[in-house]
């Protein structure tokens, strides 16, 4: 019996002959992460322990990201937190502003994630890192504290579920509409403790950017990793980093043939068009034709979701020498520094500003209701980021609808839910 | 080990969003933490809330973020145990490794009403809603998880395999 891509990459890092799903593990962990909320609760953990030093100073990552920089007093105490703990441990890999970008964004663009690497972040959002073909989840601060220790962490075996997207993508649709599609389709708990592994020839020629955007979102499925078999995108991808820590294309599993898998569902991706999540869960799915007249009070374009070069670029294109209407707040935030750097230089970001929006460091920020762009009682936004849920942005009476960067910009500039199609 | 105490109803998909909104998490305080427990699902919670009480949610209990702060409030706030049909998977994980004391069972969570007494013994597997003279049964945590709340939690359990 073989074994799927997910199993593949665990028992490499166990010291075991054989697995099998539902077996509870300990793993190797190649790098462990935290950001400015969780690693507070993990360095407290941590000292409280009595350890001395870190597992391997180049496979600790700090990033200050979600309350960065600092929206108060209390945050920038825990974002001083971090940097003490970099400084005293001799991490490598901390991310002062400047540096610092959204956690997800980030790694892989720093080339800190190869392929068959096995990485845990205190983060739900670190699932991300299977558009690489690594396996990667969300932890909790006392996990990072016992893998910046031991570096290892156990975890259950997930059961995989098999994705296959066949047939070409509509105009306007990316890799967010097919994990939305998915969502929808299976619920928020749908692939609960699950690997959900996405394959088949939509996902052979959908960009890096759109990989990483669907991955990111398997946790709002319940799934513990979401996994893409590395190919020539993923190739090219990593060669385009040059990380010199880090030579080599990583390690390349692919799922046997005769692997198991607990469900296989088949996507026809010609049947997907853009889409919108509605208040308040990310599986609340509905083509964005059939939301009709939801006026808006907020755009925000960004987050580890969509916050990377692709995105801006689609955002841009719709938004160019075009005005967001009056009285709706568009907020554009690259993930990274480079990213920021790249929209300036190709001239996006005067784009969004000629349009009437902001363009702002990058920060997890208004995603989690946390600082830049928190939602009033009563007012709606729609989002290119990844939850919904009841005061998700704010207020608990105020509303968010996820989409596309596409989607979210035609919306700014029509005031309401509106198809890129009713502006360009 | 038992629990035994006043049941608090939640829905299915009670987020970490509502558990703890994010507003509150420039904080690792226990008690500040606390104050704030469940506050977007039910706002007078942390008002009402007794030392033992015992939480009740749908399906998918703790789903959303990695945030340990979730488990932490609910611990901190006073609440002895959360029954559920099922627990996202980060926050089961969070619950084990800091020992908050989690149990699933289909039946217990669509039977017990608000404000019934129950009595759940983690060792026989048996919820006992003392309101409606009924029981209910559980899976018993694999060895492996047994393994770590035994030790007292995730760190000690670290701590202990190193000796």
């Amino acid at each position: 019996m073989g074994y799927t891509i997910t199993e593949k990459i665990l028992l490499k890092h166990t010291k075991l002959k054989k697995i099998h799903p539902g077996e509870f593990i300990d793993v190797k962990v190649d790098l462990c992460l935290g950001n400015d909320i969780t690693a507070p609760l993990a360095i407290e953990e941590f000292e409280h322990a009595g350890a001395k030093k870190v597992f391997d100073k180049k496979r600790v990552v700090l990033v200050p990201d979600h309350f960065a920089p600092a929206k108060d007093m209390k945050s920038a105490n825990h974002c001083k937190m971090l940097a003490d703990f970099a400084k005293k441990y001799g991490i490598k890999n901390y991310f002062e502003i400047g540096k610092m970008g959204i956690e997800h964004a980030l790694l892989p663009e720093m080339g800190l994630v190869l392929p068959g690497d096995l990485v845990v972040g205190a983060d739900s959002h670190t699932c991300t890192y299977g558009g690489l073909g690594a396996f990667s989840m969300g932890v909790g601060s006392t996990d990072l504290a016992a893998a910046m220790i031991s570096g290892e962490c156990w975890l259950r075996v997930p059961e995989s579920m098999k994705f296959i997207f066949t047939g070409k993508l509509n105009k306007w649709v990316g890799g967010k509409d097919l994990i939305l599609h998915v969502i929808g389709d299976i619920g928020v708990d749908g692939a609960r403790r699950n690997a959900m592994e996405f394959c088949g020839p939509v996902i052979e020629n959908l960009s890096m950017d759109d990989r990483l955007s669907m991955c990111n979102m398997a946790i709002e499925a319940g799934a513990k990793n979401g996994i893409i078999a590395p190919d020539k995108i993923t190739a090219k991808y990593v060669k385009s980093i040059k990380n010199k820590a880090r030579p080599g294309l990583g390690k390349i599993y692919h799922s046997d043939e005769d692997a198991v898998y607990c469900q296989v569902k088949e996507y026809d991706a010609r049947k997907i068009e853009p889409l919108v999540a509605c208040p308040n869960l990310p599986s609340n799915v509905k083509p964005v034709k059939a939301v009709k007249d939801v006026p808006l009070d907020q755009v925000v374009i960004g987050s580890c979701t969509n916050g990377r070069i692709s995105d801006l670029m689609i955002a841009a294109k719709i938004l160019h020498g075009k005005k967001v209407k009056q009285g709706v707040r568009l907020i554009v935030i690259p993930g990274t520094q480079k990213i920021y750097m790249e929209a300036v230089n190709m001239g996006l970001a005067r784009i969004f500003v000629e349009a009437g929006g902001i363009f702002s460091t990058p920060t997890c920020g208004p995603c989690l209701g946390g600082h830049m762009g928190v939602l009033a009682e009563g007012e709606r936004a729609i989002a290119t980021t990844n939850r919904n849920f009841v005061g998700r942005m704010g207020h608990p009476k105020s509303e968010v609808y996820l989409s596309n960067p596409a989607v979210a910009a035609a919306s700014a500039v029509k005031g309401r839910i509106a198809h890129p199609d009713e502006v360009i | 080990m038992t629990h035994k105490g006043k049941a608090h109803k939640f829905g299915d998909d009670i987020n970490t969003d509502e558990i703890i909104p994010a507003r509150y998490l420039n904080t690792t305080n226990r008690a500040e933490l606390a104050k704030h427990c469940m506050e977007d699902a039910d706002k007078t919670f942390a008002s009402r809330v007794k030392q033992g009480d015992i939480i009740v949610g749908g399906r998918n209990f703790g789903c959303g973020s990695s945030r340990e702060h979730a488990p932490i409030a609910i611990k901190a706030a006073g609440v002895a145990c959360v029954i559920a049909e099922t627990f996202a998977r980060i926050f089961a994980r969070n619950s084990i490794n800091m020992g908050l004391s989690i149990v699933e069972s289909q039946e217990a969570s669509a039977r017990i009403r608000k404000g019934d007494i129950v009595k759940v013994d983690t060792k026989t597997g048996i919820i006992r809603n003392e309101t409606r003279k009924e029981s209910y049964r559980f899976e018993k945590y694999p060895p492996f998880m047994q393994k770590i709340i035994k030790a007292g939690g995730l760190m000690n359990s670290i701590a202990k395999k190193k000796k």
